[in-house]
């Protein structure tokens, strides 16, 4: 007999982030996410964890980051209506640095939209749904036993960048069950929390020594008393009008990220060695992608896949890398071409790149995406 | 898509064919083979139509939903009348006999046999349909061993309610003649 | 000593505060101060000073967690009590000190003020109630009374005021209680009361704002403003002995609710203990 498990997207979300250490889950039950707050109710007790059920999205968050200062990884799990009112506090998040993970199980929008139905229509506001510049990592998984490893790594970059991750699933996946066989939790990588200020003289919460881009994190209520804000700040914690120094924050928090995407980007590549069409897709659409494309290489055609599992920052390098041997690119996404803006922007015109997308709450078919490929001449 | 086995779970909210469709797609793993579980319903947990969609093969399965049955279970006249319009050329259908079958099915691969009934009179609970459906497919099909299609119903069913889903899915296999599975029984490619 | 006070509790390189000249806040602060001081000087309590997180909102109010030499996390407008929570579920161990203010937490933060006091998670809310938006320059607050002026309401405020420490009584809160900036001494033990009450504790402070409440409505300098507390906020024991027609436009302040309900981060530990007991047999 198997040893394997039958499991949904949703709970090994859930089994992931346990794995990585999520002791607090703080969140409100929404369509399709809600198995993930259901089985986390579950699982933490369980575990020595705490579960709490808030009374809106705004609080969720805000919960979520308050326990991540106080010492614990922290987890919220949303749909598209609830990650919109998470924003304002995703940014404080980015602002004060603090890590924490924030699912968000896309549904069709806009607004209440298809509460059941799959969509991918949040990859932008993952981006740039809190106001001012900031930094985000989003990753996105495209199979149940993946959600599980995926959210170990959001944990360990939340941790590594001090920055919220945001887990970018969707209905497809979220809902999807599929056999899986989860790791001995002792043989996954675990970022721990830094357990205290950098060593050396400067004691400030927010230092960051020459070359360094990230500051080390001490919780609360372990010896030293510190002040955090949302304001723009110094290295002391504290607010400040200065120009100058609140520029060098911003841009500081920008790089940490962009001068780290090496670490941070992945990418997964099917049968690109040779190919002269390159499919983009993320999260649950590849799952058609990689249908078709195994029906179009059966039948000759030099068709590979390339997909983001680390949807931002978008792999600018890896596609660019691509580009001499393509002679198209087609995006396949469960929104109107949002990803497509990202594509665009690399290739910047120079390949040129064709979509298919839906936007009415059903599923893109393998047989969807061999008529695009046919329709394009491939 | 020639290994993959599609099947499909018709009801109304509530009937538990999600939860049929979940058991085979466990089973399915417990017998070592590849399998995507989906469903789609309507926000509401209860009530509305519900489908629910298993795909098994000896192989990796990406595209995880079901394109053209090659098995559908049916509890409702809705959902029969629905998902009987697109089915794989040779599909099973098994229905509730409470249900008219439409005329342009293929008699031969059709399954009417009281589920609902045997569930409410036999078993004594009408909420064990779904086991007795479990339970009918499988002796019609044979994907599983009886010790795998058991272990699957355990894995998701609450605890001391074993004997009473035991009998369910005995109740079910009983509706399917042996003699008359042979025609259905389905080996995987 | 006020001075000695400053040098232990307070962060002296970021004072002078901003809070405007006649301002109540000050007051406040110092009552929290001096209650955490003699909180955290009484062995019998067993309160380190590290235990203690202080967490606010935005507005005027919240700008005294920068002040207050703790750990402080200055959070964004209403969310304070929905950051403290978090911070208690994650850490029972703490006593978390919410410092927010009329709008904050009674307006945009309202919804997280009634549900914490709902599950009577161990916080204590101390609300620098000023009935007014000061930071943003005097528009009208849920605890503006009626036909008051503001920015917002140049004819006349239309809306029926809240009266928080009963809000928060009225959604379950085991302990509520009024204070103001007049009676410091009685506040100062109100709060002492509140931060040592296990289960959720709120102090509904109401303070004074001259610059623009005042103002607008003619309520005279800080010092009128204070007298009017004087003479129209009773301490709870006066209060109780007098007439109906003494009492009339006059309120009470000092405890208005306590109870022992279970308190939340306890009734979780139970919890996890049952967890785990079920999971080894």
């Amino acid at each position: 007999m198997s040893k394997a498990v039958l499991m949904q997207g949703n709970e090994a979300a859930v089994e992931g982030a346990i794995a990585a250490g999520m002791r607090i889950f703080a969140g409100y039950p929404i369509t399709p996410s809600t198995e993930i707050a259901e089985q986390s109710a579950l699982r933490l007790p369980q575990v020595g964890g705490r579960f709490i059920q808030m009374e809106d999205e705004i609080s969720s968050i805000a919960a979520v980051l308050g326990a991540s200062v106080a010492g614990v990884k922290a987890m919220t799990a949303t749909s598209g209506p609830g990650f919109s009112l998470m924003q304002e506090n995703l940014g404080y998040g980015a602002m004060a640095e603090i890590p924490c993970v924030i699912v968000d199980v896309q549904r069709a929008g806009p607004s209440t939209g298809l509460p059941t139905s799959p969509a991918q229509g949040d990859y932008m506001q993952a981006r740039w749904g809190t106001h001012g510049d900031h930094p985000v990592i989003a990753l996105s998984p495209s199979s149940v036993l993946e959600t599980f490893y995926l959210m170990v790594r959001a944990f360990n970059l939340s941790e590594k960048y001090r920055t919220p991750v945001i887990f970018l699933m969707d209905e497809i996946v979220g809902h999807m069950r599929e056999g899986v066989e989860l790791p001995n939790p002792s043989s996954l990588i675990i970022n721990h929390r830094r357990p205290s200020f950098h060593d050396g003289a400067n004691k400030q919460c927010y230092y960051v020594p020459e070359g360094q881009l990230v500051p080390a994190m001490k919780p609360f209520g372990r010896g030293e008393r510190y002040n955090i804000t949302g304001l723009a700040h110094d290295e002391s914690g504290f607010p400040t009008n200065n120009t100058q120094v609140a520029g060098k924050l911003v841009s500081r928090l920008l790089a940490k990220v962009e001068e780290h995407t090496d670490d941070i980007v992945r990418v997964e590549e099917y049968a690109m060695d040779d190919a002269e069409t390159a499919v983009v897709c993320f999260g649950g659409t590849t799952r058609a992608v990689m249908s078709a494309i195994l029906e179009a290489r059966a039948a000759g055609k030099k068709v590979g896949m390339f997909r983001p599992i680390t949807v931002w920052p978008f792999p600018e390098q890896q596609l660019k890398a691509r580009l001499p041997q393509l002679k198209n690119i087609l995006m396949v996404e469960h929104n109107h071409g949002q990803m497509l803006l990202e594509v665009q922007r690399v290739t910047g015109g120079a390949t040129p790149v064709s979509f298919l997308g839906k936007v009415d709450g059903t599923v893109i078919t393998p047989a969807e995406i061999l008529a695009k490929l046919q329709e394009m001449e491939v | 898509m020639s290994n993959r086995y599609e099947m499909r779970f018709a009801g109304s909210g509530g009937q538990g064919v999600i939860l049929a469709s979940v058991i085979m797609a466990e089973a399915a793993v417990i017998a070592g083979l590849n399998t995507v579980q989906s469903q789609a319903y309507g926000p509401e947990a209860r009530g509305g139509v519900s489908k629910a969609e298993t795909v098994v093969s000896r192989e990796k399965i990406w595209y995880s939903k079901v394109t053209l049955p090659n098995f559908l279970l049916a509890l409702t006249q809705a959902s029969l009348n629905t998902y009987t319009k697109t089915l794989a050329e040779g599909a099973v259908v098994m229905m509730d006999d409470s249900l008219d079958c439409p005329d342009y099915l293929d008699k031969s691969r059709v399954i009417a046999i009281p589920i609902l009934r045997t569930a409410k009179e036999k078993v004594g609970k009408a909420f064990t349909a779904n086991i007795v459906a479990v339970g009918a497919i499988n002796a019609a099909l044979q994907l599983f061993t009886d010790e795998e299609l058991m272990e699957a119903v355990k894995r998701h069913i609450p605890a001391g309610t074993e004997e009473i889903n035991k009998t369910a899915l005995a109740a079910g296999k009983e509706l399917i003649d042996p003699a008359a599975a042979a025609a259905f029984v389905h080996r995987l490619g | 000593m006020p001075s000695d006070l400053i040098h232990l509790y307070m962060r002296i390189d970021h004072l002078p505060h901003i809070w405007c000249p006649g301002c109540g806040n000050g007051v406040i602060m110092r009552d929290v101060a001096v209650a955490l001081d003699e909180i955290i000087n009484d062995t019998d309590n067993d309160i380190d000073r590290d235990d203690i997180v202080i967490v606010s909102g935005i507005g005027c109010s919240s700008r005294a967690a920068g002040y207050l030499d703790f750990n402080s996390i200055h959070t964004t407008h209403g969310r304070a009590i929905a950051f403290a929570t978090g911070i208690k579920m994650a850490n029972p161990k703490l006593h978390v000190i919410v410092l927010t203010g009329d709008g904050d937490c009674s307006a945009i933060g309202g919804n997280h003020l009634i549900h914490a006091a709902r599950r009577n998670l161990g916080l204590t809310v101390i609300c620098f109630n000023n009935d007014i938006y000061g930071m943003t320059g005097g528009q009208y607050s849920p605890t503006t009374p009626t036909g008051d002026k503001a920015t917002t309401a140049p004819y006349g405020n239309l809306d029926r005021p809240f009266d928080i420490a009963l809000l928060a009584a009225g959604a379950g809160a085991s302990f509520a209680a009024r204070g103001d900036v007049f009676h410091a001494r009685e506040t100062t033990e109100i709060i002492k009361k509140a931060i040592l009450h296990k289960g959720f504790s709120l102090v509904d402070v109401y303070s004074v704002c001259p610059t623009y409440y005042g103002r607008k409505n003619k309520k005279g300098d800080a010092v009128e403003m204070l007298k009017w507390q004087r003479d129209n906020l009773i301490p709870m024991s006066r209060f109780n002995v007098m007439t109906p027609e003494d009492m009339a436009g006059k309120k009470p302040i000092g405890i208005l609710a306590e109870n022992d309900f279970p308190e939340y981060t306890e009734e979780y530990a139970k919890l996890i203990e049952r967890c785990r007991n079920k999971n080894r047999k």
